[in-house]
């Protein structure tokens, strides 16, 4: 049973904000939906996914966002409704078919829906979409509870079919990631017919050609499509206020924002004094709504993440209409109230209120809260990310890694994107020196490999994962290809995209669905475009390392080397063992051993560790994945393996 | 809805590592509050879930509105944890001197543990830590239990649901842990799930 599929029109469920966004765009009646995995916006499309044969849909994981959004927009242009999901970084790489997308404008219903990653709690960047919408001149929406995720996505297909704009619904890590209890609507019958039209009159929306040109007509369309946008913002049941009729304070607040704020008003019991006005539409603001509550009061508290975007915008608006309300005092993050990054909790949000009415608030007493941190710092170890006991990636680099040492030229690695991004820190050895975004290893790669000229003689290479091969390192691959640079790409290919939940891609036999698709070789790709190409098991320790060494050996031109190994959490290998493992604590010699430790000092797989009193190492049968690497890797081999017969 | 919780609303932390069960421990005790007629609101923070991270849930159970899915400071009502230093760490961030603690008392080394850059403190060491700052605390060894046992330690997080609901709590009964797993997973693993929450719950009960 689906709660998604068949939940009842009025029945109650704790659903998780990605799962309420699926849901909404059900009962928006949506026919497509495409996506690029992403934490935390993955559940969305393999929400949708899981019922596509029940609801005629169809949902696709896309090769990368600007595919999906051009997916999702045909769709749009054949008169049927769609969603685009993805990550903060997704929209950047979608950007440039969006800009156009806005110009042309739409004529199904389509909703842009990134989710974005305020603290980074698993990304590496902090990026705010928000501003998207101002640079692409689209309506902005923020959910601010678990109920508006759902509701707000099919109204922003609503809407955005009547002005016939592409519309941007942004959801944070804790909403899409949360959980909480959603009232179910009704979906609509579905049956919609894709037909595009073109034979119409040229600047016909609905029948001519679609496209952004010519740009001065169509951009001052877009700009009257967004002026009616506000229109409806004005009276939106997505922006409320809750609070005193004449507060001392107004917050004003969007997206998470709003529960912490309600959080703090709470705690700090000041429900009498503070007001908040929570906005559901946030660019362009809804001005004659903001002028009626900001005459309110003389103090406004703006409260959102990361940057301050609806505060330099309520600023702005202030301004313009200072003559008519008066001069008012608007705090945030611009004067420190707030931080400028990370994201936001509720104490963050107490700490401002109580500063602005001069409480004093103290969550738990100086001792108590010095004692256990002072525990904490002692007796809690930071859990830094490691990879997962049997992962075929700690394999890899413990290889690339004492070639590079092997060969001594001060060789490195370019990093890239995925699990493997782990190899910039110790439990991949370090072994990955610059780090940005999808394919960006392989680019810079690429770069690095044409500066012998100027006097550089370092061996390069970049890493990257199969998904993300396909993803964005192919054009750069191309690149280093075509202008003769030399590196030496290793792909490291564990069959599926398993940092954000073992999607499918390009590579392999099975599409979002589980329906057959396609499979395409990264060998013959990689071949066809003239590298020299080579593949081997990562749990072949010797031949990995015969082979690349050989790689680098071979100094011009580009060189690929495939490891694939399927990853250890993978629906095929997860909960199974290989071989069954011990320490022979007769031979280990641990501190004493001119290895010293090798296994769990740098080795690390968690599925080891030092045994103090004994002074070996051991095996922890309830971590150990049974893969047998480490039996390898001891010099003496005193970790042996025994096969599971299964 | 029959039985009562204490505060309204009630906050409770799971926490563990990383591939010990959080997120699911997490989501049955939503279901189980959510089908009592409770509104419930589950934050979770899982970015680094599988890749040996600290993982917290906050669960907040309350009889009117959806809430905060982050907890403020030293708000937490309970606190189960799933690996010994981590309750430490939640204390130190949501605990408060009256906080009840129901911890598995199975460490899970990090990395730095592993490669000897960084110490984990003696057991003893540890629970007497735990015990100074909150207020009632029970240590179970829910993981041996599950190993030796059930042969998978896997079950450690159902049996730490036992063993929650035999503390008294939190209203939380058999039949409705029974009927969320019924919903949830497939008949042949409702048997074995049952035998693990019954294992937990007596391992508090009988002591
Ligand atoms: S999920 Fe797979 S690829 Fe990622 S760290 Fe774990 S084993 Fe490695
Ligand atoms: S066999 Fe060794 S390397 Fe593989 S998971 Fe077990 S402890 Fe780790």
């Amino acid at each position: 049973m689906n709660i998604l599929s068949t939940g009842e029109k009025g029945s109650r469920h704790l659903l998780m904000g990605n799962e309420a966004i699926a849901r909404g765009a059900l009962e928006g009646g949506i026919s497509v939906a495409a996506g690029y995995p992403g934490t935390p916006s993955s559940e969305i499309i393999e929400s949708l996914a899981k019922i596509s044969k029940d609801h005629h849909l169809y949902v696709e994981w896309s090769t990368n966002e600007k595919v999906a959004m051009e997916v999702a927009a045909a769709a749009s242009f054949a008169r049927l409704r769609s969603i685009c999901v993805l990550k903060q970084n997704g929209l950047n790489v979608a950007s440039d078919f969006l800009l156009h997308l806005a110009g042309s404008g739409v004529r199904g219903g389509m909703v842009i829906i990134p989710c974005d990653d305020p603290g980074a709690l698993s990304s590496i960047n902090e990026g705010d979409t928000r501003h998207f919408a101002r640079l692409l001149e689209i309506p902005l929406l923020e959910p601010g509870d678990f109920q508006e995720a759902k509701d707000m996505t099919k109204w922003a297909l609503e809407l955005s079919e009547e002005l016939q704009t592409v519309i941007m619904m942004r959801s944070v890590t804790r909403l899409s990631h949360a959980s909480g209890s959603v009232v179910l609507g009704d979906l609509p019958e579905f049956g919609a017919k894709a037909e595009f039209r073109h034979e119409g009159f040229l600047l016909d929306p609905n029948e001519g050609i679609v496209s952004s040109a010519p740009v001065e007509i169509k951009h001052s369309q877009q700009q009257e499509k967004v002026k009616k946008a506000v229109e409806k913002f004005e009276t939106s049941p997505f922006n409320t206020y809750t609070g005193p009729e004449s507060p001392e304070l107004l917050v004003i607040t969007s997206s998470a924002c709003n529960l912490y704020s309600r959080e703090a008003i709470n705690i700090l019991d000041v429900k009498d004094r503070v007001g908040i006005l929570k906005l559901g539409t946030t660019w362009p603001l809804p001005e004659k709504l903001v002028a009626e509550h900001l005459k309110k009061c003389e103090k406004i508290l703006i409260v959102e993440e990361v940057i301050p975007f609806m505060e330099e915008n309520l600023k702005m608006l202030a301004q313009e209409l200072a003559p008519q309300i008066g001069q008012k005092t608007l705090m945030g993050k611009r004067d420190g109230y707030l931080p400028m990054v990370n994201e936001l909790n509720p104490d963050l949000v107490i700490n401002a209120i109580s500063k602005i009415l001069g409480i004093e608030y103290q969550a738990v007493p100086e001792e108590y809260a010095t004692g256990t941190l002072q525990k904490t710092f002692f007796g809690a170890p930071v859990r830094e990310w490691i990879f997962c006991p049997g992962c075929p990636h700690r394999a890899s680099y413990w290889s690339i890694n004492q070639v590079l040492k092997l060969d001594n030229n001060q060789g490195f690695v370019c990093g890239d994107i995925g699990c493997y991004t782990i190899g910039t820190l110790p439990s991949g050895f370090s072994t990955l020196k610059t780090l940005h975004s999808m394919g960006s290893g392989t680019g810079i790669a690429s770069g690095f490999g044409k500066l012998k000229p100027f006097g550089m003689k370092q061996p390069v290479l970049s890493v990257c994962g199969d998904s993300t091969f396909f993803h964005a390192a192919m054009p750069a691959l191309v690149n280093a290809v075509h202008n003769k640079s030399d590196i030496t790409m290793v792909v490291l290919d564990n069959s599926g995209t398993a940092m954000t939940g073992f999607q499918p891609h390009p590579g392999l036999e099975a599409n979002a669905e589980g329906n057959d698709a396609i499979k395409l070789d990264i060998k013959s790709v990689c071949e066809s475009m003239g590298a020299y190409v080579k593949e081997s098991d990562p749990f072949d320790l010797d031949n990995t390392r015969e082979v690349l060494f050989e790689m680098l050996e071979k100094k011009d031109g580009v060189k690929v080397l495939i490891l694939r190994q399927i990853c250890a959490l993978s629906p095929e290998k997860k909960g199974k063992k290989m071989f069954e493992m011990a320490v022979d604590e007769s031979r280990c010699k641990g501190e004493k051993c001119g290895c010293n430790r090798l296994c769990t000092r740098i080795f690390r797989c968690p599925g080891l560790f030092w045994n103090k009193e004994k002074g070996t190492s051991k095996i922890d049968e309830a971590i150990c994945a049974g893969c047998g690497i480490c039996s390898e890797i001891c010099p003496i081999g005193a970790i042996s393996k025994k096969e599971v017969t299964q | 809805m029959k039985d009562r919780i204490k505060y309204d609303p009630y906050n409770l932390i799971i926490t563990g590592v990383g591939g010990q069960g959080n997120v699911m421990a997490s989501r049955v005790l939503g279901n189980i509050f959510s089908a009592k007629g409770y509104t419930v609101t589950i934050g979770e923070t899982f970015g680094a879930s599988q890749r040996g991270g600290s993982v917290m849930s906050h669960l907040r159970i309350s009889s009117e509105s959806v809430l905060s899915p982050q907890i403020a400071k030293g708000q937490a009502h309970l606190i189960v944890a799933l690996e010994p230093t981590e309750a430490l760490r939640v204390l130190s961030g949501y605990g408060n001197e009256n906080v009840k603690i129901l911890c598995n008392k199975r460490p899970i080394y990090s990395g730095g543990v592993i490669s000897g850059e960084q110490t984990y403190p003696e057991m003893d060491q540890l629970q007497e830590w735990i015990c100074e700052y909150a207020g009632e605390v029970w240590f179970i060894d829910a993981t041996d239990e599950a190993l030796s046992r059930m042969k998978n330690p896997i079950f450690g997080n159902i049996i730490m649901l036992g063993a929650l609901a035999a503390t008294g709590s939190v209203p939380l009964e058999r039949e409705d842990f029974e009927a969320v797993i019924e919903k949830s997973l497939p008949e042949s693993k409702i048997g074995i799930n049952l035998e693990a929450y019954d294992l937990g719950y007596a391992m508090i009960a009988e002591n």
